[in-house]
């Protein structure tokens, strides 16, 4: 045996970080020399991308409103994840929130702009928390796979969602063009600092997960059942309770991002408003260790690295489909750096050097 | 942990100090430049890839004509597979913030967001393609391929054995409806008999499910297929089940050599020219631009050995009249699919009606949703 994988112990955070920076040079390294192979200079190019992602107050901006629905998404996803409930539905609950929340702005924006976008925030964390509470009753009740279910009732949501925008909720204005009206302005979340509000939304959501899991007994309480069903019964834990409110709590918090990208960004429901959040989102949560301050962080390195793409397209005239090839020599490494972080590789210099001799011969 | 996460916040700080230090020098080489002579950016707001041997293939083509011809004077940036969702809003603002003072958005989805980016942006000309809108700074151009739809539609006709031919279509929208009607009464100037099966795939560059459509209308007994989509999926169909097939956009011979014999073609360089010069000159106005086989805008592909005989003629002879801005496509009498007479001979279906067409001629199979 030349190879051998072995699990790590823990290790240290300034290892894990180490680690990080590591394979993100990594990357910057294999992509600079596809750049190369573009006839590109590869540090032009990556200048260009923070440029473009954070060269100015209006990219700056732009960066943020990729990272709210990042954000918040990846701290609902972590609230079950903490609970080892691998919730991977933030994209139908994204979409069930946005679908509630869309229903009563087409339906009801007579109201104060003010009431209206308060029903439609708790509509959608409805939305989100419905979509939640069926796969955790299952598992409470019969322990099903929740992974197998949240993914499936992903495609549950995009199909209603599909069947509105092609079906009933088709704006008759639009000559049969497959799409819904637009909000009316009263449906719309205001801009604070050139920003829709959903970063205050973010911002209050982290302070208040953070607290969550680390400060409040339903917190602690969930962590424990994350770490041993026993331990948690032993000590007296309503398992079934506690697993109906985590998941309440996480696909609630996924719906309000329903509710935000559909009032603040798309300002209509369409099939295409998770852009795919619901999935990165859960990489980030990972990245982050399931700490709200770290997927902060990921989240907005992960709106640099898209916002980035997309200026470098326009500036280098870099096909979209290159620019993509570089987000995901970015991912391959950083995730693939995770192995590193949990395992240790070992190598058996001296059987393997013989092995080499052998075949030589 | 609080430490190493402020240390990698000042990190983040520091490179955005960095970046937008770095910024100031770039800026003054802009500057300079500008005292030379300003060149007016363009931007291009793509809903494909240029390399989709289709619609924004097209396009592109016009762009590239467009720098040819001004390149001095102009020049062009372009993005991609830009979804008809809000992110094209974002790419439109981007595009003005890297400096765009003129921006063509090429897809019809993309009309609610340049209206709402126009409205923001009154110092910049938005041009539309497809659309209905109109503005003081935005406007709509496009064309009546229904010209070339027609010939093309006397190729199919000529062609069929089953008197039957298939037509994948994206979405029933005026546009898309328009070309099925012009198609299909280009088909029955040449073979009363033949019928034209329409499948709605609602989408416009979904190679996977075109083809799957085509498959459908193949399996029902169609020989030829003619196709309002951005890619070559129907093509391939054809070409697999050893029938015939109608292009559009682009001389799509490459994607099936045995099937393909003619396409409906844009020259959107033509127009993309004539715009931007006019912009240059300062004598642009928010007229909409609808252009023609006269103008040059629209054209046929020539057709391929695959083309039955006497079809070259029988186009020709047609295409003549177009191009001399004497043959009206819609000119009665037209029948709609219930055997009614709603154009009656002597009279003609005016622009506007046409732009809103929500009805089929006779001889097409398939409802409008």
């Amino acid at each position: 045996m030349q190879f051998r994988i072995v699990i790590k112990s823990e290790i240290g955070k300034k290892k894990r970080v180490l680690i990080f920076l590591g394979s993100i040079i990594a990357a910057l390294i294999v992509s600079g020399l596809f750049l190369a192979f573009l006839n590109l200079n590869p540090f032009q190019v990556y200048i260009a991308m923070l440029q473009g992602s954070v060269g100015s107050v209006y990219r700056i901006e732009q960066t943020i409103i990729y990272a709210i629905p990042l954000i918040i998404t990846s701290l609902g996803v972590a609230i079950a994840f903490k609970m080892k409930f691998w919730n991977i539905g933030a994209e139908g609950q994204i979409l069930m929130g946005a679908f509630m929340a869309s229903y009563f702005a087409l339906n009801y924006s007579f109201l104060p702009r003010f009431i209206l976008l308060l029903i439609m925030f708790f509509a959608g964390f409805i939305g989100g928390a419905v979509w939640g509470i069926i796969p955790a009753f299952f598992r409470a009740k019969w322990g099903t796979n929740e992974t197998i279910i949240t993914l499936m009732m992903n495609y549950v949501a995009l199909k209603w969602v599909v069947y509105l925008q092609y079906g009933p909720w088709k704006d008759p204005n639009a000559f049969g063009f497959p799409k819904l009206a637009n909000f009316a302005k009263n449906a719309v979340l205001p801009e604070l600092f050139g920003v829709h509000i959903g970063w205050i939304i973010a911002v209050l959501l982290t302070i208040f997960v953070y607290f969550f899991l680390n400060r409040s007994k339903k917190g602690f309480e969930i962590a424990v059942l994350g770490e041993s069903a026993i331990t948690a019964r032993d000590a007296g834990i309503n398992i079934f309770r506690t697993i109906i409110f985590a998941m309440v709590l996480s696909g609630g918090i996924c719906g309000i991002v329903g509710f935000i990208e559909a009032s603040g960004v798309e300002q209509t429901l369409t099939k295409d408003i998770t852009g795919g959040v619901g999935y990165t989102a859960i990489i980030i949560a990972w990245l982050g260790a399931l700490k709200p301050q770290w997927m902060v962080l990921a989240s907005f390195l992960f709106a640099i690295l898209i916002q980035g793409s997309s200026y470098i397209q326009s500036a280098f005239g870099i096909s979209a489909y290159s620019a993509q090839l570089l987000e995901a020599i970015v991912l391959f490494f950083v995730l693939g750096s995770d192995f590193f972080t949990r395992y240790k590789l070992i190598i058996d210099w001296p059987s393997l050097l013989r092995r080499t001799k052998e075949n030589g011969k | 942990m609080i430490k190493l996460f402020s240390i990698l916040l000042s990190i983040t700080l520091v490179l955005v100090m960095a970046v937008g230090c770095s910024q100031a020098p770039d800026q003054g080489q802009n500057d300079q430049g500008q005292n030379k002579e300003e060149k007016l950016k363009v931007g291009f707001v793509y809903i494909g890839s240029a390399t989709d041997a289709g619609y924004t293939y097209a396009h592109d083509q016009g762009r590239l004509m467009l720098e040819r011809e001004l390149g001095d004077r102009v020049e062009t940036i372009i993005k991609e597979n830009v979804p008809e969702t809000q992110e094209c809003e974002k790419v439109m603002t981007d595009m003005i913030d890297q400096g765009c003072k003129v921006i063509f958005a090429n897809s019809f989805g993309f009309q609610d967001y340049v209206v709402r980016v126009a409205e923001a942006h009154p110092d910049v000309i938005f041009l539309h393609c497809s659309g209905s809108i109109q503005g003081p700074n935005y406007s709509n151009y496009f064309g009546s391929i229904e010209e070339a739809r027609y010939l093309s539609g006397i190729v199919a006709g000529m062609k069929t054995k089953t008197n039957k031919i298939g037509y994948v279509a994206a979405y029933n929208i005026p546009e898309v409806i328009r070309g099925i009607n012009a198609f299909t009464l280009g088909v029955r100037s040449v073979n009363p008999d033949a019928v034209v099966m329409v499948k709605w795939t609602n989408t416009w560059l979904d190679a996977a499910k075109e083809k799957d459509a085509a498959i459908a209308l193949l399996d029902a007994g169609a020989d030829v297929i003619a196709q309002h989509q951005d890619t070559t999926g129907p093509q391939v169909a054809a070409e697999e089940r050893g029938c015939w097939s109608i292009g559009y956009n682009a001389d799509m011979s490459h994607a099936a050599p045995k099937a393909y014999m003619t396409a409906p073609l844009w020259n959107w360089g033509a127009y993309y020219v004539k715009a931007v010069q006019s912009i240059l000159d300062g004598t642009w106005t928010n007229e909409p631009y609808w252009g023609t086989m006269k103008d040059g805008l629209i054209d046929l592909a020539p057709l391929t050995d695959v083309a039955p005989e006497g079809a070259q003629e029988a186009v020709d002879k047609i295409k003549e009249q177009m191009k001399a801005g004497t043959f009206d496509v819609f000119a009665g009498p037209i029948k709609d699919q219930s055997g009614k007479v709603v154009v009656p001979e002597g009279s003609t279906i005016p622009l506007e009606e046409q732009l809103s067409m929500k009805w089929f001629v006779e001889g097409v199979e398939g409802k409008i949703e």
